[in-house]
């Protein structure tokens, strides 16, 4: 219980964090958004017959709704990057709180306020003409998976948020991320790349997950990928959470000595 | 069990540099203890296993009777740490990092403490303003605020006076003694030889990783000699008098200056010898006082000799 009580204080504090900084969540949505529109409108005329009968903004919005993800826990990185620079981490390990609660309030933050941002870029892509065929148990699946994929990925956030020397670098990692959801079928179908991409494309964790959301959001059923999908998001989750763990524990994080 | 810290043969080495050697003290309860050395002495390094932040390769630290290593969480619930740089959230106002800690610390009456914190460190005006906006003093009493809810038995604070002005100094020393008065241990590192001698029951010198001298600023200063007498002369020649007279049976320290220092024993038989000598001649010090040791002489001679056994 008492857990659980320092997990939802330490969460609030996140939440504070986010709602206080304005220009945070501008910098996070400004990204996707953007791809969103460079793509629709710059790219989307010469790639929309590589769609079928899915109109091309219907088709990109998975991969668009990962990449505003990405974004934001690139920020949760940031931030708890920060936290370990100034002490304030330091200052919580000498006190009797359980270090689950010290990074799973960072977690559980992290995922409210991404929920948030990527409800607000499913919005901008209605306004753009994305229409879901999806009923209420298609939406419920692919809100299931994106929490999910938000807890895995936040974790994996905070595993680098730990271990980076500078706030600078600990966001870092999000380039990579972003880089797979291009190398993807979230853009373009893999058919139409090389070989050698194709076969990396395929057998990478994003692409399952956009697949299976965009089998949810085009007809509402999760399609034939979607255990490949949870066992990348379930296995992330664990083995980042365990190395988090381990890392905040055994970690001196002694800052400016 | 009355000591609050109990340290023996404490090690710990960083990538093979040995930062601590063989550290061993003891705190009683309620009293103030100065850890003290120079930079890269390891008063870091020995706070850091006692706030259970890092692990010791070697030895044992017991902090309100529970071993660091085996039951940390028991440690962290004894303890504070305050470091040596503000640990406190910019993004929140000077009230809610108060709350903050004491909803971690599960203390009652949270609101309660943090108003009553605010007053008693003058953050009352700006306890709704957001931290960022708080100058480096304000940051600091923030801090330390923060460390005291909860009531901790032990205090730790690394280096608390490091770059502060006097002004600051003065009223963190209040703070610091209003706390022993209360019945808190309070551990503290400090380069300044004047806080420790200032604030510490006890005091142990940390040098190159291991503990030097030890004990209340009084026994460490008499490590060094004490019956120093220092004769000031209106001018040279009669310095030079007097220095040829006491030159045989005395240790003289003379600088540039009409000063001429003389080292005794402290007995009665050799301080008069020195002013018989001086009167048989007729030479008339225009001032003369006795000299205190202070804590700068001991820890120059301690470190000092500790460096050339090095050598």
């Amino acid at each position: 219980m008492r857990a659980l009580a320092d997990t939802w204080t330490l969460a609030k504090r996140g939440l504070r964090h986010v709602t206080r900084s304005p220009d945070t969540i501008i910098t996070v949505l400004v990204m996707p958004i953007a791809i969103m529109l460079l793509f629709v409108y710059v790219l989307g005329g010469a790639l929309a017959h590589q769609t079928g009968s899915v109109s091309y903004i219907t088709f990109i919005v998975p991969g668009i709704v990962v990449m505003t993800v990405i974004s934001g826990i690139a920020y949760a990185a940031v931030r708890l990057n920060m936290d370990v620079q100034s002490g304030i981490i330091n200052r919580f390990r000498t006190m009797p709180v359980a270090p689950s609660s010290i990074l799973g309030g960072q977690v559980a933050s992290s995922t409210l306020s991404n929920l948030v941002s990527s409800v607000l870029v499913l919005l901008v892509a209605v306004a753009m003409g994305f229409r879901s065929q999806a009923g209420a148990a298609g939406w419920l699946v692919f809100a299931g998976i994106l929490v999910l994929f938000t807890l895995a990925t936040t974790w994996l956030a905070i595993f680098f948020g730990l271990l980076a020397k500078t706030m600078e670098g600990a966001g870092a990692f999000s380039y990579i991320l972003i880089l797979l959801i291009f190398i993807s079928p979230s853009f373009v179908p893999t058919t139409s790349m090389t070989p050698l991409l194709r076969g990396f494309a395929e057998n990478q964790p994003m692409t399952p997950v956009v697949e299976t959301m965009r089998s949810l959001l085009v007809s509402g059923t999760a399609g034939p990928r979607v255990w490949t999908a949870l066992a990348w998001i379930l296995g992330i989750l664990v083995a980042f959470y365990l190395l988090s763990v381990t890392v905040y524990k055994r970690k001196s994080i002694v800052a400016n000595s | 069990m009355d000591a609050a810290i109990e340290v023996r043969s404490l090690r710990k080495s960083f990538k093979n540099v040995s930062v601590l050697k063989d550290v061993s003290f003891s705190v009683p309860r309620g009293t103030v203890f100065a850890l003290l050395g120079s930079n890269g002495a390891g008063k870091t390094t020995t706070i850091n296993i006692l706030t259970t932040l890092i692990r010791a390769d070697g030895g044992t630290a017991t902090v309100a009777g529970h071993d660091v290593a085996a039951s940390p969480d028991k440690v962290r619930n004894e303890i504070s740490l305050t470091g040596q740089f503000a640990a406190v959230d910019d993004r929140l106002t000077g009230r809610e990092n108060l709350l903050l800690i004491g909803d971690l610390r599960h203390v009652r009456d949270s609101a309660e403490t943090a108003s009553e914190l605010l007053r008693r460190f003058g953050l009352e005006e700006a306890a709704d303003r957001g931290v960022s906006t708080f100058s480096g003093g304000m940051r600091r009493r923030l801090d330390i605020a923060m460390s005291l809810i909860g009531a901790p038995s032990v205090v730790f604070l690394d280096e608390p006076t490091t770059g502060f002005d006097p002004e600051a100094r003065n009223e963190m020393w209040r703070t610091i003694r209003s706390l022993a008065e209360g019945g808190t241990t309070v551990f503290l590192t400090t380069q300044y030889l004047e806080e420790a001698d200032e604030l510490a029951d006890t005091i142990a010198v940390l040098h190159q990783g291991k503990i030097v001298a030890s004990g209340t600023a009084g026994e460490l200063k008499k490590l060094v000699p004490g019956g120093l007498i220092e004769l000031t002369f209106s001018d040279k020649d009669s310095r030079d008098a007097a220095s040829m007279l006491l030159r045989s049976g005395y240790e003289l320290t003379e600088d540039e200056g009409p000063t001429l220092t003389i080292a005794t024993d402290g007995s009665v038989a050799e301080v008069a010898g020195v002013f018989v000598r001086l009167r048989d001649a007729r030479i008339e010090p225009a001032e003369f006082s006795q000299k205190v040791a202070t804590l700068d002489d001991v820890f120059l001679k301690i470190t000092g000799s500790t460096d050339r056994e090095a050598e």
